[in-house]
């Protein structure tokens, strides 16, 4: 009795292994196969012949390379706005008494999950619409780092907390200016949590799709998270090749900047907050 | 005020600090407080994208929610959310998760690893990319799922199972979060009591139930809360089953009235609503994590 007990729940183990492993990894194993198949299929393969012609595609559409700059653009732009932005507020918040900050900080992690996604498009539609910055690239970045910064402050302030305030006692001893402070004592021992805020505003800003989807109409313009989507949307039959190649290319960032995240920092890097 | 001087030690002064806090505080301000607040109104006009209520929207009032109690395509799209977020939130990626990380608490180093790594590259990997693997998996012709069930003729899955489809996309795409935090939950029963209940010879269930549970039980409704929240505004269905009528949860709802019908007042009333259920959820969320902390 005891041994059938066991035998079942060692099988109903190895089920769940071999299940979640397959239900995981198929549809990854495509993104890993097709870019290098000469003639990719929407099954997944082993490339039949394996070719690097695909990534040629890439140089060939008038809108692949132009999007992944838009992504850079986006991207490097919203994480310099927040962590600039969140850097000032997160030190002062630490250091001076603003009376019920801790509060005030709630309130607008609070804010940033409520007014997100789906129920804050119309109203970021219309105010984008209504300041003329439609299919502007200052405007997506705006929209983003509103979103953002909440959650970088509540976590640049954590980090900023537990520095120590000797250092800058000293450097003001000396005469320093709180900018000064902040530039040249704060910014470098602050660094891993500066960076931290970089790498996760980056992640976040290259895979968004919604912001960019609805304030870019214009295809010079978007994103590769947009553009993807028009490689399989818009007419005929998609050009499998290409979308494998791009979408290869497009993630390899995102992964690379995890690992180095995980490495570094292990899951309480990104724990709670994606949006 | 002496006491804020002492406490100020770097000699940041108010009207400083108050500058240092202001960027930040201002693209809050202009980029979602007032986007949320502004809702308020949207919803109370007619406002639309073209024609005459473009350039100067009259104020309806309450007529725009008085037409939702009565809109047909809005309680379908709420009912079509519920089973959405029910399905893939509450019970797949709360279920999934947990049972992924009770069957690895204690296997080999490396399969862990291994299973972990694939799980979290499906939430890692750009939204729209995911959700073309996706529509590759479920491909009428020629893809991977219709290949392994040997169909013939193949199945449209998306269009025939849009919601299922859906459904099983976002439990692949956000299991993630639950396995990891569930994980990490699970490490924090104490071993000693897992080895008595196993020296009392309690069945595997009975375990889960009276030694596992009690631990757990504060994470269980913290992940439950927040993917509730994620599922219930997530957009990124829309890249797999577009407008079909029967995919079409509030998220793709809003988006179809608002960007593709330009019934910008009309689609406003409605984000208030769901900005009043994000309220609610973020709110019973914050008071659980506060609980948990004394």
């Amino acid at each position: 009795m005891e041994l059938a007990k066991k035998v079942v729940r060692r099988i109903l183990f190895y089920v769940v292994i071999g299940f979640g492993t397959a239900f995981f990894a198929l549809p990854v194993l495509w993104l890993l196969s097709a870019p290098f198949d000469d003639r990719p299929t929407y099954a997944v393969r082993p490339p039949r012949e394996f070719t690097l012609g695909n990534f040629q595609e890439i140089l060939d559409n008038r809108y692949a390379v132009g999007s992944l700059v838009n992504s850079t653009i986006l991207s490097v732009g919203t994480m310099v706005v927040v962590v600039v932005a969140a850097a000032l507020a997160a030190y002062a918040l630490s250091r001076a008494r603003v009376p019920g900050r801790d509060g005030l900080i709630y309130l607008l992690l609070l804010l940033s999950s409520v007014v997100t996604g789906t129920a804050a498009m119309v109203p970021i539609f219309l105010l984008i619409f209504q300041l003329g910055l439609i299919d502007s690239h200052f405007g997506v970045v705006l929209v983003l780092s509103g979103g953002l910064l909440p959650a970088a402050i509540f976590l640049l302030k954590d980090f900023i907390d537990t520095i120590p305030r000797s250092y800058e006692e000293s450097a003001r001893v000396f005469g320093a200016s709180p900018l000064q402070i902040l530039r040249h004592v704060v910014v470098p021992v602050a660094r891993p949590g500066l960076a931290t805020i970089a790498v996760w505003t980056i992640v976040q800003v290259w895979g968004s799709f919604l912001t960019p989807f609805i304030l870019l109409r214009d295809p010079d313009k978007q994103p590769a998270a947009v553009l993807v989507r028009t490689f399989y949307t818009e007419g005929g039959s998609p050009n499998l090749g290409l979308i494998a190649a791009f979408s290869f290319l497009y993630s390899i960032p995102v992964v690379l900047m995890y690992l180095l995240a995980w490495s570094r920092y292990g899951f309480r890097f990104h724990g709670g907050i994606k949006s | 005020m002496p006491r804020a001087d002492t406490t100020d030690a770097v000699g940041l002064g108010r009207s400083r600090a108050v500058g240092f806090v202001a960027p930040a505080l201002l693209l809050i301000g202009f980029f979602l407080v007032f986007p949320g607040v502004w809702t308020l109104y949207i919803g109370a006009t007619n406002f639309r994208l073209t024609g005459i209520a473009a350039r100067s929207p009259d104020f309806v009032g309450l007529d725009n929610y008085r037409v939702a109690l009565g809109d047909e395509r809005f309680y379908h799209s709420l009912w079509l959310t519920l089973l959405f977020v029910f399905g893939s939130a509450v019970i797949g990626q709360n279920g999934l998760g947990f049972t992924l990380a009770w069957a690895l608490r204690d296997t080999r180093k490396w399969l862990k690893r291994t299973l972990e790594t694939l799980v979290l590259l499906a939430w890692i990997l750009p939204s729209s990319v995911v959700a073309f693997l996706w529509v590759a998996m479920l491909d009428r012709d020629g893809g991977t799922i219709n290949e392994l069930l040997r169909t013939t003729p193949g199945v449209a899955w998306l269009v025939e199972y849009p919601l299922t489809s859906i459904i099983i996309f976002n439990i692949w795409r956000g299991t993630a979060f639950s396995m990891m935090l569930y994980s990490a939950a699970l490490s924090s029963v104490p071993p000693s009591h897992l080895e008595t209940a196993r020296l009392a010879g309690a069945s595997g269930s009975q375990t889960l139930r009276d030694v596992v549970l009690p631990y757990i039980r504060r994470y269980a409704l913290t992940n439950t809360l927040l993917i509730t929240l994620w599922t219930f505004n997530d957009f990124t269905p829309f890249l797999l089953t577009a407008s079909d009528p029967d995919a079409e949860i509030v998220a793709i709802y809003i988006y179809n009235k608002a960007l593709v019908a330009g019934e910008m007042g009309y689609s406003g009333a409605i984000s208030l609503i769901v900005l009043l259920i994000n309220l609610l959820l973020a709110l019973v969320y914050l008071r659980v994590g506060r609980r948990g902390t004394r």
